[in-house]
């Protein structure tokens, strides 16, 4: 079986920590996600923070916004390493169920990643 | 007069420039004057991306820029110009005197900067750019997002 995918949360501010933190308490998994923060950082040192906590393994980088430094920078890490997969607009329901399917290939894990999150987001009471 | 906000921020086009300032001016052209971003096309789309419908965003080199400015502020359509560092502003000054107020909006420590606010840090190079872009009568503020109080550079030095 090959190595399970590990997942980074790149956001503003304390989103991604809280997210982790929400998936801890709720799972008890304290090694699938790591969080990254564009808190007071330059491009620069947001581009190495993201390449600090991606590492060399097969990673999705979950980012909070389809445009912004988050997305760049892990646009940018993705673009020099083929193991990685961005995924846009991250919330608590895909990484829920994230920690639980990490043996897919990136590919698959970012698709599902999709779908459950967008199936997650529901108008209640009408 | 249309060029609305003249910025540098080391970010370029992100968040607190979008949706903060976005927001507030509700400009209709958006200005990246950066000449590693206007040599650079996939960049220029991953920059694309955050810009919402609506807005538009032209990438140029600083010198493009300067050249451009006049008929910027001359325009109707509302203007903001973005540049990444000190030395960016000081070019696209120097070539379109009629920029006369400035923003810093995010310069960061490099290693070799002092903090002077949360977002912003100047090496003493910068400080001296700044101070002659000052002592020709341009106003020099730090102000992060619209609903931030302005700090002049007196204050700030």
């Amino acid at each position: 079986m090959s190595k399970a995918l590990r997942g980074v949360v790149v956001s503003h501010g304390d989103v991604g920590s809280a997210l982790v933190e929400a998936v801890h308490a709720i799972t008890g998994d304290d090694h699938a996600l790591v969080a990254v923060s564009n808190e007071g950082c330059s491009r620069d040192s947001l581009g190495l923070l993201v390449s600090e906590a991606a590492g060399d393994g097969d990673c999705i980088l979950f980012v909070d916004l389809p445009g912004g430094s988050c997305l760049q920078a892990a646009a940018r890490f993705q673009r020099e390493h083929s193991s990685t997969t961005v995924v846009a607009g991250v919330n608590l329901a895909m990484l829920l169920d994230f920690v639980h399917h990490r043996d897919a290939a990136p590919s698959e894990a970012a698709a599902r990643a999709v779908n459950v999150g967008a199936g997650a987001i529901r108008l209640i009471g009408e | 007069m249309s060029l609305d906000l003249v910025r540098v921020d080391d970010r370029l086009i992100h968040g607190q420039v979008v949706v903060g300032w976005g927001r507030e001016l509700k400009p209709d052209l958006m200005v990246l004057a950066d000449d590693e971003v206007a040599a650079n096309e996939w960049e220029q789309k991953l920059y694309a991306l955050g810009v919402p419908c609506g807005m538009k965003v032209e990438f140029t080199t600083v010198e493009e820029a300067a050249s451009s400015v006049d008929t910027w502020a001359h325009d109707s359509c509302k203007t903001i110009i973005i540049v990444s560092d000190i030395d960016s502003l000081q070019r696209l000054c120097n070539g379109a005197p009629i920029i006369r107020k400035v923003n810093l909006g995010g310069v960061h420590n490099d290693g070799d900067r002092q903090q002077h606010l949360p977002y912003l840090f100047l090496s003493e190079a910068e400080v001296g750019q700044l101070r002659v872009l000052a002592t020709r009568g341009i106003e020099i503020t730090a102000q992060d997002l619209p609903n931030s109080a302005p700090v002049t550079l007196e204050d700030l030095l």
